[in-house]
């Protein structure tokens, strides 16, 4: 096989080629360093890779394929390459979260889903850039540089989970983990052509995941189509002990996503999130599909949708004050070297060690936690949750699934995003509404749209519904590939 | 113008759990510095904490034994603040659902004018929540750094809240004394204020009689006795009405102990105070406690040392100073109702281990709470007195000798022939021997000098060396004293 050939595989496709031995698991790893040996320094998609442990990893692979009696026996991504995000801890490897604050963190121990990928046969070649602890939209707020778009490098691929969007979407890796919090793993899917899972809360353990918001952060795929988001989430997923609001959930039917049955199906598009200045090329197209295909779509209200970024943005802040204290300097990462007693040690480290989209989520955090406005902000935000709680439940009495845009439009021109935070934050009225709710959300593309670019539609369904959404966004990736032609 | 004294108690109690609280490392007390640290209790990135059962239950089970009422949906929240010894940056405690709340615990103490009167008051417990320890900082003074041992991190505390009910140093150490009892019957902790696994701190307040509003409190930490809270509470109620009687105004502020100086200073005033940004611990779910799971802990619960008390009285018909010694320390319990089963009589085993027990232990200079003894000693002695086979004078000996060598009573009594002699056949001529040597004493027994009987009596018992059966022996002086 090519080295494009081979790179223009899935995971699931490459897995099952190395199984049948079309191509052996060394290949793929040189043709994925070739890649990012001729592409990294215009992506910046990875902040480490190590090249030489992953051939010696591919050619322990390749040695098990060769002495299999039963291929079918074999770990499901037995000699893939994937890539992980940065705030993942994978055992003696650096995990910065994209921070000045963790530059030299070397990791102890390797973060659960990241050790079930390894145990699925995956070989993890690097960890990849993203928005400083997750916080941003943009990949821009890395201490260590942005990552480009894959596909115009005047953009921005997205974020937080920018680096792992870019990595899969230019063949750096043939699927990578990503982190979601408020839209991290769906929205950068998004602007790169990806399929990006944001699984139910709990599903898939937080243990080894830095912490930025406790109650919204999830671990997920990042995949090159839905199947391999499934099968990535299949391998992933599952009760932890290491983390107690980690539970067990249904694996997905692979082969029952094929035959997703569209006639019938109710979906619902809440007003709120058809705004003006959204664009709805893509969204417009899914409806077709769905529709011609005997789908009943309504559209519904959805008033709580109005305050979503408001109270994502209250609890995800006051949580991430309280996670962020841990890095004061004292044990581990940074440590301002001129402080002259306690308080400055605290001081200087935390505002050199930090940027400044965290600080300001670190300072919105302790307004909100105040004991001055903790009622006002905190406690009414909390009940804002519960009540949009509720209104999902009550739309899911009536639909199957919820359709929405992921994103207001295609990938951003670099640096549009930081001139006024709080518009880039409104930009995420898309995707908190699942993260508020813990329920599953997939952003599967839908063709591409204004200068080339991909743009993609988000399906969400009640919690364990990642059969459902998958299935119904397996329906649309096939749908374009017929009006593709291919 | 009199005053009154308002004390209201803050007690930190760490749990004799096997490991911590949110992750598995030891709670071994002692361990060289970070020995027993992890992800968890180091705060690593990315490590979360799990709750260990343990620490739930008994939780449950001292808030059960304190009369709360225990919340069914309890859970915990985050208490944010910064130092060196506390790797998270937050502490994971309980504000708006505590495990335990509205308990209550009856005192007995001793007054002060009159100390022999006991009386006995109601303690309201407010509330009582689980929460983790924090690090220790070692200040170095000769190389001038603080180190950090962080393997205190995350042992389990728990944390008992009282009213403010207490109106004397008296009634504050009756309470501390009776909730410490009460912890260790539980089995749920050690309770050693030296190793600061029971700490107190007291908020205080002074008013004037009759008053109804209470005035400013201070809380007062560092005290690592009960015989220091007790000096606390009288300085710091003297030091606030000296400031009140001069028309002066009580600053809010937490004031440390200085057991040396005999006098408390003031660390932090509340103005300072830091802000602690309480929110619910989203990394831990809620903890649903059933009826089920409460009266299943219910029945585990031991007989606590008041109702043993009361059972003693009423039931063994111990007089009430007895009871009271003999409940306030498990091990006692443990050997007083050993000890009454084997030997059938509660009375004589309270008696025993009340006068001769406890005198043993005092010349040795060790502690009723503390103490190591075969559990079937005490009760295999009495026995052995009771069937006539050992003197109370060699009975003494054995309870020495089980107490400081572990001696088997039976075993001991053989290897030192500590048998009495009650053969008569034997004493006859012991008896003979002693009237032979003392012919002053016999004449004037003779002429009517009746006591010298007992004279005699006593000399033949020392020529047996105390072993001849002391009935039998006076049954074959007068024998031989007739015969003649």
């Amino acid at each position: 096989m090519t080295n494009e050939a081979i790179l223009s595989l899935t995971a699931y496709e490459l897995a099952q080629a190395i199984r049948e031995k079309k191509v052996t698991s060394e290949e793929a790893v040189l043709a994925v360093f070739k890649n990012i040996d001729e592409n990294e320094s215009d992506l910046h998609a990875y902040l480490s890779f190590w090249k030489e442990e992953s051939l010696k990893q591919a050619q322990a692979c390749d040695a098990i394929v060769a002495g299999s009696t039963d291929p079918e026996g074999l770990p499901p991504f037995l000699g893939v390459p994937f890539a992980v995000k940065d705030n993942l801890l994978l055992s003696g490897r650096r995990s910065t979260c994209a921070s000045k604050m963790l530059e030299d963190f070397v990791a102890p121990y390797t973060a659960t889903c990241v050790e079930k990928l390894q145990a699925a046969g995956a070989i993890i070649i690097g960890k990849t850039n993203m928005d400083e602890f997750g916080m941003g939209a943009s990949t821009e707020h890395s201490y260590f540089g942005t990552t480009y778009h894959p596909m115009d490098k005047n953009r921005v691929p997205g974020g937080s989970s920018g680096g792992s969007a870019a990595a899969v979407a230019s063949g750096s890796a043939f699927g990578a983990l990503g982190t979601d919090t408020g839209g991290s793993i769906r929205q950068p899917a998004d602007y790169c052509g990806l399929v990006g899972l944001r699984p139910t809360y709990g599903t898939v353990s937080r243990h080894g995941l830095v912490a930025f918001s406790s109650s919204m952060d999830v671990a997920g795929p990042i995949a090159r189509d839905t199947r391999d988001a499934a099968a990535i989430l299949n391998v992933i997923s599952g009760a932890d002990e290491k983390d107690q609001t980690s539970v067990s959930s249904p694996k997905i039917d692979i082969s029952a996503m094929e035959n997703y049955e569209v006639a019938g199906k109710r979906i619902g598009i809440p007003k709120e999130l058809l705004g003006q200045g959204t664009q709805t090329e893509a969204l417009e197209k899914a409806r077709a599909y769905f529709a011609s295909n005997g789908a009943e779509i309504e559209e519904f209200d959805m008033p709580i949708l109005a305050h979503a970024v408001a109270i994502y943005y209250i609890l995800s802040s006051a949580e991430a004050s309280s996670n962020l204290s841990r890095y004061d300097g004292i044990r581990y990462g940074y440590r301002d070297p001129d402080a002259t007693d306690l308080s400055e040690l605290y001081t200087k480290t935390r505002s050199s060690g930090f940027g400044l989209e965290v600080k300001r989520r670190i300072l919105l955090g302790n307004y909100v936690l105040s004991s001055e406005h903790f009622n006002d902000c905190y406690r009414q935000a909390e009940r804002a949750r519960e009540k949009l709680k509720r209104s999902f439940e009550k739309a899911f009495e009536k639909y199957d699934l919820i359709l929405c845009p992921t994103a207001p439009g295609v990938a951003p021109e670099l640096g549009k995003i930081d001139q006024d935070p709080l518009a880039s934050y409104m930009a995420d009225l898309y995707t908190v509404p699942a993260s508020l709710a813990g329920i599953p959300a997939v952003s599967v593309p839908c063709g591409t749209f204004r200068e080339g670019l991909p743009c993609g539609v988000q399906l969400l369904a009640p919690r364990f519904g990642e059969q459902e959404i998958l299935g119904a966004a397996r329906f649309l990736e096939k749908q374009q590939r017929k009006g593709a032609g291919v | 113008m009199d005053y009154e004294t308002i004390v209201g108690l803050e007690v930190h109690v760490e749990l004799r759990t096997e490991s911590k609280i949110f992750c598995s490392c030891p709670t071994t007390f002692g361990a060289p510095a970070n020995a027993h640290i992890c992800e968890v209790c180091a705060g690593l990135p990315g490590a979360l904490p799990r709750l260990n059962k343990k620490v739930l239950d008994y939780a449950v089970m001292t808030a059960l034994a304190l009369s709360c009422e225990v919340t069914k949906e309890s859970r915990f929240d985050r208490k944010n603040y910064f130092y060196p010894d506390l790797p998270k940056g937050y502490q994971i405690s309980q504000l708006y659902a505590p495990i335990g709340r509205n308990g209550k615990v009856e005192i007995e103490y001793s007054g002060k004018d009159d100390s022999s009167e006991q009386r006995t008051k109601t303690i309201r417990i407010h509330e009582l929540h689980m929460e983790d320890d924090a690090g220790k900082l070692i200040h170095d003074p000769l190389e001038n750094v603080t180190r950090i041992d962080f393997s205190r991190c995350g042992v389990p505390l728990l944390e008992i809240v009282t009213e403010p009910d207490f109106r004397s140093a008296e009634e504050v150490v009756a309470f501390l004394e009776q909730l410490r009892n009460m912890l260790k019957f539980l089995g749920v902790s050690d309770c050693k204020m030296q190793e600061g696994s029971l700490r107190a701190d007291v908020n205080l307040s002074v008013r004037p009689i009759g008053e109804e509003t209470l005035g400013t409190r201070t809380e007062m930490k560092n005290l690592a006795s009960f015989r220091a809270v007790a000096k606390a509470i009288e300085y710091e109620s003297e030091r606030q009405w000296a400031i009140v009687k001069g028309g002066g105004t009580i600053a809010r502020e937490t004031r440390r102990w200085d057991e040396e100086k005999e006098a408390s200073f003031s660390m932090r005033k509340k103005e300072d105070a830091a802000e602690y940004k309480y929110f619910p611990e989203p990394d831990l779910p809620v903890m649903r406690i059933s009826d089920e799971k409460i009266e299943t802990i219910r029945k585990t619960l031991p007989e606590l040392p008041i109702e043993k008390k009361k059972r003693y009285i009423e039931q063994l018909h111990l007089p009430a100073y007895d009871a009271g010694i003999l409940t306030s320390s498990k091990p006692l319990t443990v050997l007083f109702e050993r000890t009454a089963e084997l030997g059938g009589d509660p009375k004589e085993a309270s008696n025993w281990i009340m006068v001769e027990f406890m005198k043993i232990l005092n010349d040795h200079g060790d502690n009723a709470e503390d103490f190591e003894m075969r559990q079937d000693s005490l009760g295999e002695i009495i026995l052995l007195v009771k069937d006539g086979r050992i003197s109370r004078a060699s009975a003494k000996a054995l309870l020495l000798a089980a107490y400081e060598q572990g001696a088997i009573p039976e075993e001991f009594a053989q290897e030192h022939d500590l048998w009495l002699i009650s053969d008569k056949e034997a004493l006859h001529p012991i008896v003979e021997k002693v009237l032979q040597d003392n012919p002053k004493a016999l004449a004037e027994y003779r002429a009517g000098k009746v006591k010298n009987k007992q004279f005699l009596l006593g000399q033949a018992m020392r020529e047996t060396k105390g072993k001849a059966d002391p009935s039998i022996l006076a049954g074959v002086l007068q024998e031989c004293l007739e015969s003649e």
